[in-house]
């Protein structure tokens, strides 16, 4: 086993079946790559070194356990899940030191399957962000390219991913979370249809949009993930009792005969960059030289949709940002004179800029005179931005768009413009308005040698399908290689 | 921001004026330095004028979509059950005794 970290989750978990790998052995290179890589690319804003060895040896000394299909596995997780045995700060200071006393659901399920968690990902604060530079430790760096930002607010998932520090990660996706910094990253992420995964334990930020999912350097590794966390929860109500089906089942798919893919006309319009279009272009002629038909569709309220995105998540964000209040956990300012000043300087001294804007505009479209002008009018369009994707879903198998207008962008560059980054978001956040499942892939490399993405976007719980197509699809197209390759 | 203004007013004067950030700041319990409130007036402008775009948009008769959530809620029974020692609820209390967090007096 010469290089264990250039393994997929898919042969590294067989192996480890097998016992031609240990659990020790898979975990120590992934600590030994986490050394070699972190000071360059800021992933990890916590590792469990000693606790995931001490885990992989006890494992090891009881054999493999073929009914676990995560045994001996290192992963990582994003720090918006809580962790019983590691802390949790969501990247922000007002959780700076916060221990958790119990784990996210998604974390128990992990564990159970027999992962073993080396560490918490990097993220901007609170998720809010598209960069990974809001976090309020450190600014993670995109392994292909480290002058690049690895995307966001999963960044330090993605970007763990592909620098081999793990098999697979957890992130969650608001906006575009997990689809944006995979693509970014060259990995591939999946974001499930809203209430396929349980949100239990994910610290909120705008309710009716977060879900998590996973990050992984394939599309099989990402349907193993999605196995292992899918299902219903009587701890979150939104979670969806609708039946987990076999995910493994559809992969490997060659012909794509009887296929139909709509291409939404909104989403290759004015903004879209002509580096992202050329890699897009040569995985739809792939889809047709696989037997499938493309059409084009039309999404009209895509215009509207990031304005609605914003009221929704920041109305939603300023509400869930409440519980932060300097009493029961988290940061408080020291000597405050009253109970007010508790409140006003713990949040102002724990929060950062990108959160407190968002707080500020959410508390504004709720206010008094403009709840609905902007709340109710946001929520009407987000009923209009459904039916659309549901009616063009009526008459294809899937929808196949860009993931960002562009490729990963030089660190620095947005970060006085707030308006600049959400603006990035246009082809990500419609799909969580719509509450559906999408699965972002690598498809190219730019002339520059930065990853492209493509996104292929489900009927509700059609996550099964999406990863099928995909699959086709990945096995189809030259492969991007690794960031560990070009090294 | 006046608070009494209704919703055919402000769509063609968005403009979040450095007063209507401070209230704003008191409704979100943040405190903010002289230096945000102009930074953050400015910054929210610019956001809240590119949301009038949702007017170009026809939504009459349009029923709100709050929550995605499409099978029946289940609702569990009112039972109250012990899921965690009040220890664990204190262990990341800034300032507590035995059984309290502790806040400033209140009256």
């Amino acid at each position: 086993m010469e290089d264990i970290t250039s393994l997929s989750l898919s042969a590294a978990a067989s192996a480890l079946k097998k016992g031609e790998l240990s659990a020790t052995e898979a975990t120590a290179a992934c600590l030994e790559r986490i050394l070699e890589t972190e000071d360059e690319i800021n992933a990890l804003l916590y590792v469990d070194a000693e606790g995931a060895i001490e885990q992989a040896e006890k494992m090891d000394a009881e054999g493999p356990d073929p009914a676990k299909p995560l045994w001996g596995v290192p992963v990582t997780v994003k720090d918006a899940l809580v962790t019983r045995d590691m802390p949790t700060t969501a990247a922000s200071r007002i959780l700076e030191g916060f221990q958790p006393m119990y784990d996210a659901f998604v974390v128990e399920r992990l564990r159970e399957a027999g992962a073993i968690i080396l560490g918490k990902n990097n993220m901007d604060e609170f998720a809010m962000g598209s960069t990974t530079e809001n976090s309020a430790y450190k600014v993670t760096r995109n392994p292909w390219n480290t002058d690049l930002v690895p995307g966001g607010s999963s960044g330090g998932s993605a970007a763990s991913v592909a620098a081999g520090q793990c098999f697979a990660s957890l992130g969650s996706d608001t906006g575009g979370s997990i689809r944006q910094p995979a693509s970014f990253c060259g990995c591939v992420g999946l974001k499930p249809t809203y209430g396929r995964v349980s949100r239990y334990g994910l610290i909120a930020y705008a309710s009716s949009l977060d879900q998590v999912g996973p990050l992984a350097r394939n599309v099989e590794d990402c349907a193993r993930m999605l196995a292992v966390i899918a299902g219903h929860d009587a701890r979150d109500m939104t979670s969806s009792p609708e039946a987990v089906p076999d995910y493994l089942q559809g992969l490997g798919a060659t012909d794509l005969s009887g296929r139909t893919i709509g291409l939404p006309a909104e989403y290759f319009g004015e903004g879209l960059s002509d580096t992202v279009r050329k890699g897009i272009d040569k995985a739809i002629d792939t889809l047709h030289s696989l037997g499938a038909r493309t059409m084009e569709v039309s999404l009209p309220s895509t215009s509207a949709a990031i304005a609605t995105y914003y009221i929704v998540a920041m109305a939603e964000a300023s509400s869930n940002l409440a519980r932060f209040d300097g009493v029961r956990y988290g940061h408080r300012t020291k000597d405050p004179k009253d109970l007010q000043e508790l409140y006003t300087l713990s949040r102002m001294e724990g929060f950062g800029d990108e959160v407190k804007r968002r707080i500020m505009l959410g508390t504004f479209v709720l206010s008094a005179g403009y709840y609905d002008a902007y709340y109710k009018k946001a929520a009407q369009v987000r009923r209009l931005v459904r039916d659309e994707f549901l009616a063009a879903l009526d008459k294809c198998d899937c929808l196949l768009a860009p993931v960002a207008p562009s490729v990963a962008w030089p660190i620095g560059s947005h970060i006085e413009d707030p308006l600049q980054i959400i603006l990035m978001d246009a082809y990500t956040c419609p799909i969580n308005l719509a509450a559906l499942p999408s699965l972002a892939l690598p498809c190219a490399l730019s002339d520059n040698g930065e990853p492209i993405g493509l996104q292929l976007i489900g009927r509700p719980f059609a996550e099964a399908d999406i990863l099928s197509m995909g699959s086709a699809l990945e096995a189809s197209l030259p492969s991007i290689g690794s960031p560990l390759q070009k090294a | 921001m006046p608070q009494d203004n209704n919703c055919a007013d402000h769509a063609s004067a968005s403009k979040i004026s450095a007063q209507d950030v401070q209230h704003l700041a008191q409704l979100a319990r943040l405190r903010l330095s002289e230096e945000d409130v102009e930074r953050f007036s400015r910054q929210l402008s610019s956001i809240v004028d590119y949301m009038d775009v949702l007017n170009t948009i026809d939504t009459s008769g349009v029923k709100p979509l709050y929550s995605p959530v499409q099978h029946k809620i289940q609702y569990r029974e009112d039972v109250a059950v012990h899921v965690r020692t009040r220890e664990q609820i204190l262990a990341n209390a800034p300032e507590r005794d035995e059984n309290y967090f502790i806040v400033p007096r209140i009256v």
